[in-house]
């Protein structure tokens, strides 16, 4: 297919601990242990697992932000984890990051334009400060917000700021690490609405990761859902959440909280 | 002769630490251990006054933008026994609502009206014989365990604290009371785990750790703040099934502070919304669910994502948002807190604040147009 964006073959990844014993080789973690998908351009794909089933991970190598023990990430056909630095440095304009915590992401010293503009390289100052209006702007913001700090804002102004960060290369992927979760209902539900206007206005891809399946039945096309370092079912949203074909999926949708007794 | 009796008092306060601590009860009988009195708390207290009683509590806090009315008048009654949950957004009053009632407000909080746990007064206590009922009468479970425990002690240690500080057990005594706690929270190979750090436990192992602290003097009353926020989707279906279990076992009530609609659902009978420092919608839980009487309790209901929702053109539709943020508590509007993002707002909402209206059986809502707004979406 053409159109496939981000194509992660075999990824495993193993993270050495501390060694216990002075005689016996360190303990080591498989965070991965084979994943495998492709995603094409303009869905959005959920990731959903418990604390420890290796989402953050995958969304670190997917970032370059660690290299894999082994398998490759392919992102517009380019292995990511075999590009020379300063090419890697270049073709991160087409990937950007979202993070679950508005507080601890932004620099609390620097101004909002200058934490906006910061993955623009090589843009003269005055292109920059357009940029920033613009993606002030698409997020819901006011360009005379790039003068003030961060915390002047709320936590969802907080997490717009975030993704305005992250919309000013105009990316082909965003992936979002939980960016959702440190937010209240009503907030919450501001943020998912952008996301969703973000998609249809700009035609980026998301790899979406969250703890929560109603989150990611809102705004994914297709889920995968991990455990311990595999993906133990993928499929299409409604697939996967109303004819869940593995255990597990089943027991996740069963723990789920709801209000359907009284509503 | 000063001197002797100085030092009889002192000689009389190590031995038994609660007589310095707390004014004795009038119906507590000393020296006894709680588990044993049990059934006596009904013989002296009335049955029909409730355990905890909340009054018209105001809360005042010194902010650097000038006082802030973090809690403006919340009443609140709840029986032994009985279950009681407080919902609602970041900032809205409910954690303050607990701290309030278990004396840990920040300094320089003014505080207001009455806070009856037990037929005794908590406001304007002071700070020993607080001390005495937290952790004693009063349980508490937090939302991030990690935070809660102290990572230098043992588990088993930890679990026995309250039971040498209040009930001065011996060391022993306490460890066997630790095992069989750890063992009711059900914390699997609880005799191992007695020595172990709380580094060495998961996340829900570490929550049923607290539960075992909190529950170890047999309180009346457990306060658990978002207990399960930190804890993953299965994980919380457990500690919500324990909780449960052990309010209905024990004879406790529960005081539960959640975000979370579905973990209402499942622990509480009754539930207070709360918005702005008020309560603007209190029934029982399935009450409130059904009908939504007030304006912000239909927002939230609203804006949260629901599993299924049905796509069109392969795309869930927006959420219904509410409009604008939650204001800050320094300036809050005179009126309704809620009138600045409310669909249904008109003139007289921002006049006063509007006095609870009954909408059914035991419930009511703080909205003076309640009755126009219609049945609930």
């Amino acid at each position: 297919m053409s159109d496939v964006l981000l194509e992660v073959r075999d990824l495993v990844k193993h993270y050495r601990l501390p060694r216990e014993q002075l005689l016996q080789p360190a303990p080591v973690v498989e965070a991965l242990r084979g994943v495998s998908f492709t995603l094409r351009a303009g869905r959005s794909l959920g990731i959903v697992g418990e604390s420890g089933s290796g989402k953050s991970t995958l969304a670190r190598l997917v970032m370059a932000l660690e290299v894999p023990s082994e398998g490759s990430v392919r992102l517009l056909g380019r292995d990511l984890h075999a590009l020379p630095r300063t090419e890697l440095r270049a073709a991160r304009r087409d990937f950007q990051m979202v993070f679950q915590d508005p507080y601890g992401s932004l620099d609390p010293r620097q101004r909002v334009g200058r934490i906006v503009a910061e993955p623009l390289v090589g843009v003269d100052a005055a292109d920059a400060r357009r940029r920033v209006g613009e993606a002030l702007d698409a997020v819901g913001l006011r360009a005379s917000d790039a003068a003030k700090y961060p915390h002047e804002f709320s936590g969802g102004q907080r997490q717009r700021i975030a993704i305005a960060r992250a919309l000013i290369t105009r990316p082909r992927l965003i992936v979002a690490d939980e960016p959702v979760s440190a937010l209240d209902v009503s907030v919450q539900a501001q943020v998912l609405n952008l996301l969703a206007q973000l998609q249809q206005q700009f035609g980026v891809t998301y790899l979406f990761i969250s703890h929560d399946l109603a989150v990611i039945d809102h705004v994914c096309d297709e889920v995968a859902v991990m455990r311990a370092g595999h993906i133990v079912e993928h499929g299409t949203t409604e697939q996967v959440l109303q004819q869940p074909a593995h255990e597990y999926t089943r027991a996740l949708l069963a723990a789920i909280p709801s209000v359907g007794a009284f509503r | 002769m000063f001197f002797f009796g100085v030092r009889a008092a002192r000689a009389d306060t190590a031995r038994n630490p609660r007589a310095r601590r707390t004014p004795m009860l009038p119906w507590r009988a000393v020296g006894t251990p709680r588990h044993r009195r049990g059934a006596r708390h009904n013989d002296t207290v009335p049955s029909t006054s409730p355990l905890l009683a909340i009054t018209d509590l105001r809360v005042t806090l010194n902010t650097a933008r000038g006082p802030a009315d973090a809690l403006r008048g919340i009443d609140l009654q709840l029986a032994r026994g009985a279950t009681l949950g407080l919902i609602g957004e970041s900032g809205c009053g409910k954690s303050m609502t607990a701290m309030a009632i278990m004396g840990l407000l920040p300094p320089g909080a003014a505080v207001s009206g009455s806070i009856v746990l037990n037929g005794q007064e908590l406001v304007g206590l002071p700070d020993d014989a607080m001390c005495a009922l937290r952790g004693d009468r009063i349980g508490m479970v937090f939302q991030e365990p990690m935070t809660a425990l102290n990572p230098l002690h043992t588990v088993g240690d930890q679990i026995a604290e309250p039971l040498r500080l209040h009930r001065a057990m011996g060391r022993s005594a306490a460890r066997a009371e630790a095992l069989r706690l750890l063992e009711r929270v059900r914390l699997p190979q609880a005799a191992q785990r007695l020595d172990a750090y709380p580094h060495q436990l998961s996340g829900g192992q570490r929550q049923r750790v607290t539960i075992a602290m909190a529950l170890a003097c047999g309180p009346d009353l457990l306060i658990a703040d978002e207990p399960t926020t930190a804890l993953d989707v299965t994980i919380q279906g457990e500690i919500l099934a324990l909780i449960r279990e052990l309010v209905e076992e024990s004879g406790m009530a529960l005081l539960m502070i959640s975000h979370d609609l579905g973990v209402m659902a499942r622990t509480v009978t009754r539930l207070l919304v709360m918005y702005g420092g008020t309560v603007v919608e209190s029934g029982p839980t399935g009450e409130v669910f059904t009908h939504l009487a007030h304006p912000y309790t239909r927002g939230l209901f609203a804006a949260r994502p629901r599993l299924g929702a049905a796509r069109v053109d392969g795309r869930k539709p927006l959420l219904a948002t509410i409009p604008g943020r939650v204001p800050e508590l320094v300036d809050l509007p005179a009126g309704c807190p809620f009138a600045d993002r409310c669909a249904w707002v008109v003139e007289a909402c921002r006049a006063a604040p509007p006095a609870p209206v009954v909408v059914g059986p035991d419930h009511a809502a703080r909205c003076i147009r309640v009755g126009e707004l219609g049945a609930a979406p």
